[in-house]
């Protein structure tokens, strides 16, 4: 099956960047000027308690060893203690995996509903006045902070119409759509007008391509080569901005989960650092970038799907 | 490329070129930089200054913006932190620009084995989501201004030296590049000469959406409490100390967040303006 | 030829503009001209004189803004394209007029396999559901010499050549049977060896067939071999036409003599190879008078002032030049 190579060939490709982000978040406890443990434990422990710690952490070995335990313990799915939390992180994490997850998802669905077809209009009165004003509100938008954007939907639709909750997750799969619809809002809007001047550029460049010209002289409707031509040709950079945009999205998350109170792995991040959580903060940077580097192998994924020259490849 | 002479008459044949989005740019950033450095002609109040007397005040004449809780002028707050935020935005884009450009196309025009390191760190930088891996290292280094300068410039210059070395292995394989190295010419000078005006054209166009990208960083950081410390004036902060009196007090987050928007617009403009003044070879990516 | 018959297809005075910075410019200026049933017309002259803009003026493929038709009919089978409603226009395109493109590597979606594309038609216009289209698709791709054409109906299109390509192409073309066929430089893109194939294919297709066919070439000796008729194109007006044995035997223009000489398939007694000296005019400045009189070694004062017009100066054969006699 092509599936399994060309997913096993990406992964060999990706070997040297897991390992130099394995080694970021080691050393994130690592770098730290100061005792780490003294610092997590707020100068509130007996050297006796702090070695104990550091037994227990092993933090007392070579550094050399310590790393190799780590990047093997990592890829079995043990992240460590979190000694503030008394629990392992990679169970902490787990529970803001959903919420953060349901939140990328959608989204990144209502920013896709938001820029197909404003830049299919757009695209389609090139240079008319519908195409500058959608071009100038994505220059807007562009420039609005997230936290901002959020404040803003919270003052409108939560607190003045009381459409939508301002906070949480909610329960269930309706619930979590009514609660999460503010925070999935905010970031398709910084998402949405990237998405529209790529999809636009690529519509435009699809539109003139020779084969939708074959395509009309086949007598084919508009709307038909619209669909069927210039669509799927342009969907192909519309994925690769989305993969290539995921850092992006996940660091407006990050914002957006602290002003909705979503207790998704931005807000555990946040928390992390305040109280000085060093093993939590190991742990969510290395799900953060496997996160990145996943969509993008699913990008290529979809890619090879929509594309099949590049399987061949 | 034009010269860069100027001669009054080839100052206005440039200026002729420029695009209605590049004069607005230019304009509103003139204003917001002017509004910055007169602040303290611009009104009669003190940045820092509390008055518990005149707390939550809403928009009026003597308040554009309203006063926040601790009764302070936010039109004030607002003006000064043009100051702050500008001024971190400056030097975390041009800094990381300069360490970028020098390394990429360094790194374009060498090649070996320090090419392959550089791209092998640029790719784990990148693998990263960019606020989490500043975070990240906000969090070993501890919060603060002087710690988001570290942090940006540790991590913001691989996106230029991605651009960068992109465009250097572009220019090193043209045919004029090919036809002196086979006349036996350093090709280093040649490559420096015809590369660089290339590779720094689309790293300054580049840098337009990258300032507005770190003003929205360093005003998000202080949102999160990890940015500029209280109580020096800053957007980011200001709308964060707003958000526990939206309900009573609407304006304390909303309209210093405008500044954001309106410094953004204005860069956005400028980068638009200036990326069809540089030829629209380059589309950035973020 | 039928002289009898009314012609299939019969353009007149077309008039094509195209909108640019300051102005327009006009890239057809006045071409009239007639392809009757069954007869392959050749159509000739060098890139930038108007050909491609014609083949897609007749089918109303070129994009407005910036093309505009100012003036002129198209009348295929007595209907005008010109002023026909978009729907009806693509009840024609594809049934009745099909077209043939230069770069056959471009001229097929690469995100879907061949045979859909050249089914597509069929399913479109005919109403055939997936299944008989396949079948019929199959049995296109074999006439038109696609080796085990079942196996390969599901390809891409970066699996097969460009000969292989255009054979393709040809075929979807060929799906609904069109009455008149535009090839629109179709052999250019592609190696001389396969460049005779594909000649040889659709002058095949033609004959069994019986469809009209307007082949579009820069090479004057690719039409010389296939064409019962020539029309010769410069500067965006049609400069001579005639039966091929006619013009090819006696060009009363200066500007197909021209053409004649500078190509290797044509003079073949010839010594050396003629090229036309300078270059095709700029249409955005075109004076009045022959746009050929700068190039022309017969030029006289009045050729840079009298209007230039298609004329008569043997049983179906004109031109347009002023002193066709002199041509020699």
């Amino acid at each position: 099956m092509w599936v399994f190579r060309f997913v096993g060939l990406r992964l060999v490709q990706a070997v040297p960047v897991l390992l130099g982000i394995s080694l970021v978040a080691f050393l994130a406890i690592h770098l730290v000027p100061g005792d780490p443990v003294r610092i997590m434990l707020q100068g509130r422990a007996s050297d006796a308690a702090v070695a104990e710690i550091y037994a227990r952490l092993g933090m007392d070995r070579p550094l050399l060893v310590q790393y190799a335990r780590f990047v093997g313990r990592a890829v079995t799915g043990d992240l460590g203690t979190s000694i503030i939390q008394r629990a392992p992180v990679a169970t902490i994490v787990g529970e803001r995996l959903v919420p953060s997850s349901f939140l990328l998802v959608y989204a990144t669905l209502l920013s896709v509903l938001i820029a197909v077809p404003l830049a299919v209009w757009a695209a389609a009165r090139r240079n008319r006045l519908a195409d500058h004003l959608i071009r100038l509100g994505g220059t807007v938008s562009f420039a609005m902070p997230s936290f901002w954007i959020g404040l803003i939907l919270i003052l409108g639709f939560g607190l003045t119409l009381k459409w939508f909750p301002i906070a949480g997750f909610g329960r269930g799969f309706g619930g979590h759509l009514h609660h999460l619809f503010l925070p999935a809002l905010t970031i398709a809007l910084f998402l949405a007008p990237l998405l529209i001047q790529s999809l636009r550029a690529a519509m435009l460049d699809a539109m003139t391509a020779e084969h939708v010209e074959v395509a009309r002289a086949k007598g084919l409707s508009e709307s038909r080569i619209l669909f069927k031509y210039v669509l799927r040709a342009a969907s192909i950079p519309v994925v690769t901005i989305l993969a290539v945009n995921i850092g992006w999205l996940v660091s407006g998350s990050v914002i957006v989960e602290s002003v909705f109170s979503v207790a998704g792995l931005g807000m555990l991040l946040v928390h992390a650092v305040s109280t000085r959580d060093y093993p939590v903060i190991q742990g969510l940077t290395l799900v953060f970038a496997v996160m990145v580097i996943g969509t993008n192998l699913l990008a290529d994924l979809a890619y090879a799907l929509i594309d099949k020259r590049v399987r061949a490849e | 490329m034009t010269t860069t002479t100027l001669a009054p008459s080839a100052l206005r044949a440039e200026v002729a070129r420029w695009s209605p989005s590049l004069w607005i740019g230019i304009g509103l950033l003139a204003f917001i930089v002017l509004a910055g450095l007169f602040a303290p002609w611009l009104t009669p109040y003190d940045p820092l200054r509390q008055d518990y007397g005149a707390a939550l005040r809403a928009p009026d004449a003597a308040h554009w913006f309203g006063t926040d809780s601790l009764g302070r002028d936010l039109f004030t707050r607002s003006l000064y932190a043009i100051r702050t935020d500008l001024v971190i935005g400056f030097w975390t884009t041009y800094v990381p620009m300069l360490i970028g450009v020098l390394l990429g196309a360094y790194a374009g025009l060498k090649g070996g084995w320090f090419d392959a390191v550089l791209m092998r760190v640029i790719d784990t930088a990148l693998a990263f989501p960019f606020l989490v891996l500043i975070i990240v290292i906000l969090a070993i280094l501890g919060p603060g201004t002087q710690n988001i300068y570290i942090a940006v410039f540790l991590v913001g210059w691989t996106m230029y030296a991605r651009l960068a070395r992109a465009e250097m292995l572009v220019e090193s394989g043209k045919d004029y590049i090919l036809a002196a190295r086979t006349l036996g010419f350093p090709t280093a000078r040649i490559l420096l000469r015809h590369a660089l005006p290339n590779v720094i054209n689309s790293s300054i166009v580049f840098s337009m959406s990258d300032f507005v990208l770190n003003i929205l960083l360093v005003s998000g950081l202080s949102f999160l409490g990890l940015g500029v410390p209280a109580p020096t004036p800053e957007w980011g902060a200001m709308v964060a100390e707003g958000k526990d009196f939206m309900q009573q007090a609407w304006w304390i987050s909303t309209l210093p967040g405008l500044m954001i928007v309106l410094t953004g617009v204005a860069l956005a403009l400028l980068g638009d303006g200036l990326t069809h003044r540089l030829g629209d070879r380059h589309v950035t990516g973020h | 030829m039928s002289q009898a018959t009314e012609p299939l297809l019969r353009v007149r005075d077309l008039e094509i503009a195209f909108k640019v910075r300051g102005g327009e410019v006009l890239a057809n200026r006045g071409v009239s001209l007639d392809v009757a049933a069954g007869e392959t017309l050749g159509l000739v002259g060098e890139s930038g004189s108007g050909k491609s803009v014609l083949c897609r003026a007749i089918l109303r493929l070129l994009p407005s803004p910036p093309a505009r038709t100012k003036r002129g009919r198209v009348l295929f089978d007595g209907t005008d394209l010109v002023t026909l409603p978009e729907a009806r226009l693509r009840e024609i395109r594809g049934t009745d007029i099909a077209m043939v493109f230069q770069n056959p590597m471009t001229s097929l979606s690469p995100v879907w396999p061949i045979g859909d594309q050249v089914t597509e038609g069929l399913r479109i216009h005919r109403g055939m559901n997936r299944i008989e289209a396949r079948e019929r698709g199959i049995a296109l791709l074999q006439s038109i010499g696609i080796p085990e054409a079942a196996r390969r109906y599901d390809d891409h299109p970066w699996q097969w050549s460009g000969g292989m390509l255009q054979r393709a192409v040809i075929a979807m073309a060929m799906a609904c049977s069109p009455r008149l066929l535009l090839a629109d430089e179709p052999t250019t893109a592609l190696d001389v060896t396969i460049q005779e194939q594909i000649l040889a294919l659709l002058t095949d297709l033609q004959a069994r067939s019986g469809m009209a066919m307007v082949l579009v070439s820069h090479d004057i000796g690719v039409v010389a071999e296939t064409c019962d008729r020539i029309a010769v194109m410069y500067a965006g007006m049609l400069v001579e036409t005639g039966p091929a044995a006619e013009v090819f035997g006696r060009p009363r223009h200066p500007y197909t003599l021209g053409l004649m000489r500078s190509s290797p398939r044509m003079d073949e007694h010839a010594e050396r190879l003629q090229p036309i000296p300078g270059q095709p005019p700029d249409l955005a400045k075109l004076a009045a008078g022959c746009p050929f009189v700068d190039r022309c070694a017969f030029a006289r004062e009045d050729c840079r002032h009298a209007p230039v017009a298609l004329r008569e100066v043997a049983q179906g054969h004109a031109s347009a030049c002023l002193f066709p006699e002199a041509v020699r």
